[in-house]
């Protein structure tokens, strides 16, 4: 199994403080990563780092598109990563509100397609033809992740999950390799988790997507993970299968552990 | 509407009067005649002031009330409903249809119907219109606050002047030239803002307003300063003679065509690849990143169009005035146009057009009311955003329709 991201001792300082801290990380094609640490490891800042949000202070961001060449992706712009095919969520849902469920899905076509102002005006047969094909395969991730109900309905008046499921959606509408998810099942009911749980598992295997996803819901992760990666204080503190992290003394002690008590 | 008549808000009515009677005591009751040197003390207007303001703050309550109602459940539904119901008379097809033949023939006959004085205010407005669709663009659209949209209208209406003055170009051949330099100044103002959001854009594009404004007042070399450019001919059709009356009803026409088109390009630009973009970068400017579009070049071209119809729009001022002067070019036009927008509903198209005419013809048909008609005027954008703070016309955006959805739907 080839890698589609490597990570080689990426840091991030915000000032004096080191967010980050020389974490070295990797996602094989086809997998399912999970990266887990208690709140304030900075896991969030390694995805903006990933995601072109922040400009990394040191250290390697490698790209490998499947069946093309790596490329450093540090300090491009958020949509040039997007371009090269990696597509994120976000913790606190970042959706469109008052646009409909099916435009939010379009914006992520926006960066594979290339209709230009003229051909917006002149609404020529290009045009339209692309916008058809817009409107087709924005619908057709709609149904993947069933929210084809609400087609025109405001984002904003979505149900909790649902939303979190349309982040999905139009974060799979950029055709991304890697798709990364900032605590998708947070705030949803156990059932709403079971559901993830599948949809996850679903993209992975049917449209061949690798996955890297934080996450603290414990059943989550240890169910759909092919690996774990753990950080804590910005250091990364073990990496291993969800049977091994289980075992692992340090990981119980930084994390597990806490749970376990509470 | 009983309740209201609790002595609670009795109180407050009272109050209200008082308050007013207070405020307008130096000018509704006293009058100093200065000739004579008596003071005037016209008690029956206190009385009137304060009947008046006991009434109206029932009736303001009355309406608040109509609007926000308690929070139970039948009420709000309620609530949405009446809002819906006007967007759906515009939605469905018959109405929409005889409302555009109404309107197009009202449009044709106008000139003919109406003295030329009529006609010059309703080109005007149509002026209003275009420059409202314009910073719709902007401000409704891309969510990009823009104080200084009058810089553009001035950018227009000076290439046209001073081309004219210097090189005899005609109008043909200024009005794509103004609509080009208002772009690239569209531009150069777009670079250093792109980091901006919100007020510190407001405060940037309100300076940029003013520099371009003072270049003109102040450079009398180049644009003959305070004193302004006379004598800007109006657009004609080679070889033919028009007269003043003949030339005020062709430049309606061609401000009706200009109006069409700019109707034409941003409605179809809204729901285009580009328009989209505009529309989730004023909703999210991080997802919208995220999500692959590329920023500079999405508020680039927003700055860029937004300013092309302020630039034609002020090539056509310049050539209906046939004078033009920087005073023309101040911050409270940039205050109006915006006003157009906020009224108007943002990214509402036909929101705009209907407050760009409310704005317009409101202060000329007040005239009747003489010095009441900007208090009537001030009063009628108070009320407005009290009571329909979205705008005319609320966000609507397009439907899609597809087969299969309807028997998913009974399936499930």
């Amino acid at each position: 199994m080839s890698a589609v991201l490597t990570i080689n001792g990426l840091t991030m300082d915000f000032g004096g403080l080191r967010a980050v801290d020389k974490v070295h990380l990797d996602v094989r094609q086809g997998e399912i990563v999970a990266l887990i640490g208690p709140n304030g490891a900075g896991k969030t800042t390694l995805f903006n780092c990933i995601t072109g949000l922040y400009k990394p202070t040191g250290g390697d961001i490698l790209a490998i598109p499947p069946g093309g060449a790596a490329k450093r992706i540090n300090g491009l712009k958020p949509n040039q990563v997007t371009e090269i095919g990696l597509a994120r969520t976000f913790q606190n849902i970042r959706l469109f509100p008052n646009m409909t469920v099916l435009e939010n899905v379009m914006i992520g076509r926006h960066c594979r397609t290339n209709s230009k102002i003229l051909g917006a005006v002149l609404r020529n047969s290009r045009t339209r033809r692309e916008e058809e094909e817009i409107v087709a395969f924005s619908y057709h991730l709609l149904e993947r992740v069933r929210l084809e109900r609400h087609v025109n309905d405001f984002a904003r008046n979505l149900p909790y999950g649902a939303q979190r499921r349309l982040e999905i959606a139009r974060a799979l509408a950029t055709e991304p390799f890697l798709l990364l998810l900032d605590e998708p099942a947070a705030g949803m009911n156990p059932h709403e988790t079971r559901e993830l749980d599948d949809l996850i598992t679903r993209i992975q295997e049917e449209m061949d997507i690798s996955i890297l996803l934080i996450e603290h819901d414990m059943k989550l992760v240890m169910n759909i993970s092919d690996r774990i990666f753990v950080m804590e204080y910005g250091k990364e503190i073990a990496v291993g299968t969800p049977l091994e992290i289980r075992g692992n003394p340090r990981v119980i002690e930084a994390y597990l552990g806490e749970e376990a008590h509470a | 509407m009983w309740k209201f008549f609790s002595l609670d808000e009795i109180k407050k009515s009272l109050l209200m009067a008082l308050w007013f009677i207070f405020l307008t005591f130096p000018i509704m009751v006293i009058r100093v005649n200065p000739i004579y040197n008596v003071v005037e003390w016209r008690w029956q207007n206190m009385a009137l002031v304060g009947a008046g303001a006991f009434f109206l703050s029932f009736l303001w309550r009355y309406f608040l009330e109509y609007k926000n109602p308690a929070p139970s459940k039948p009420a709000d539904d309620a609530a949405v409903s009446r809002s819906g119901r006007f967007s759906e008379l515009l939605r469905s097809s018959g109405t929409r249809r005889l409302a555009i033949g109404a309107a197009v023939i009202l449009a044709l006959a106008f000139p003919y119907l109406f003295s030329s004085y009529q006609v010059n205010i309703m080109t005007t407005a149509l002026i209003y219109v275009v420059l409202g669709l314009g910073l719709n663009i902007v401000v409704g659209l891309a969510g990009l606050l823009d104080l200084g949209y009058v810089a553009f209208y001035a950018v227009g209406a000076y290439s046209y002047a001073l081309l004219n003055l210097h090189f005899g170009l005609s109008f043909w051949i200024c009005l794509p030239i103004g609509a080009a330099l208002a772009a690239l100044f569209g531009i150069l103002l777009g670079f250093p803002v792109l980091r901006l959001r919100g007020d510190y854009l407001a405060i940037v594009t309100l300076g940029f307003g003013e520099i371009i404004r003072l270049v003109l007042e102040n450079w009398n070399d180049f644009s003959k300063g305070p004193s302004g450019i006379a004598g800007i001919p109006r657009p004609g059709i080679p070889g033919i003679e028009m007269s003043l009356n003949a030339s005020s009803v062709f430049l309606y026409f061609l401000m009706i065509a200009l109006a069409l088109f700019t109707i034409m390009v941003v409605s179809r630009l809204r729901n285009s690849r580009i328009g989209r973009a505009w529309i989730a970068l004023r909703e999210d400017e991080i997802a919208c990143q995220a999500m692959g579009v590329d920023k500079t070049k999405t508020k680039l071209t927003a700055f860029a169009l937004g300013a092309t119809w302020a630039g034609m729009g002020g090539v056509m001022f310049a050539a209906k005035t046939t004078f033009i002067n920087p005073a023309s070019f101040t911050f409270l036009e940039s205050a109006i146009i915006l006003s157009i927008v906020v009224l108007g509903g943002m990214g509402s198209i036909i929101g705009v057009i209907a407050s760009a005419f409310i704005l317009i013809l409101l202060p000329e048909y007040l005239r009747a009311f003489s010095e009441y008609r900007m208090l009537i005027f001030g009063a009628v954008l108070v009320i407005m955003m009290v009571f329909r703070p979205q705008g005319l016309i609320s966000n609507v955006r397009q439907t899609y329709r597809f087969k299969g959805l309807q028997e998913n739907k009974e399936g499930d």
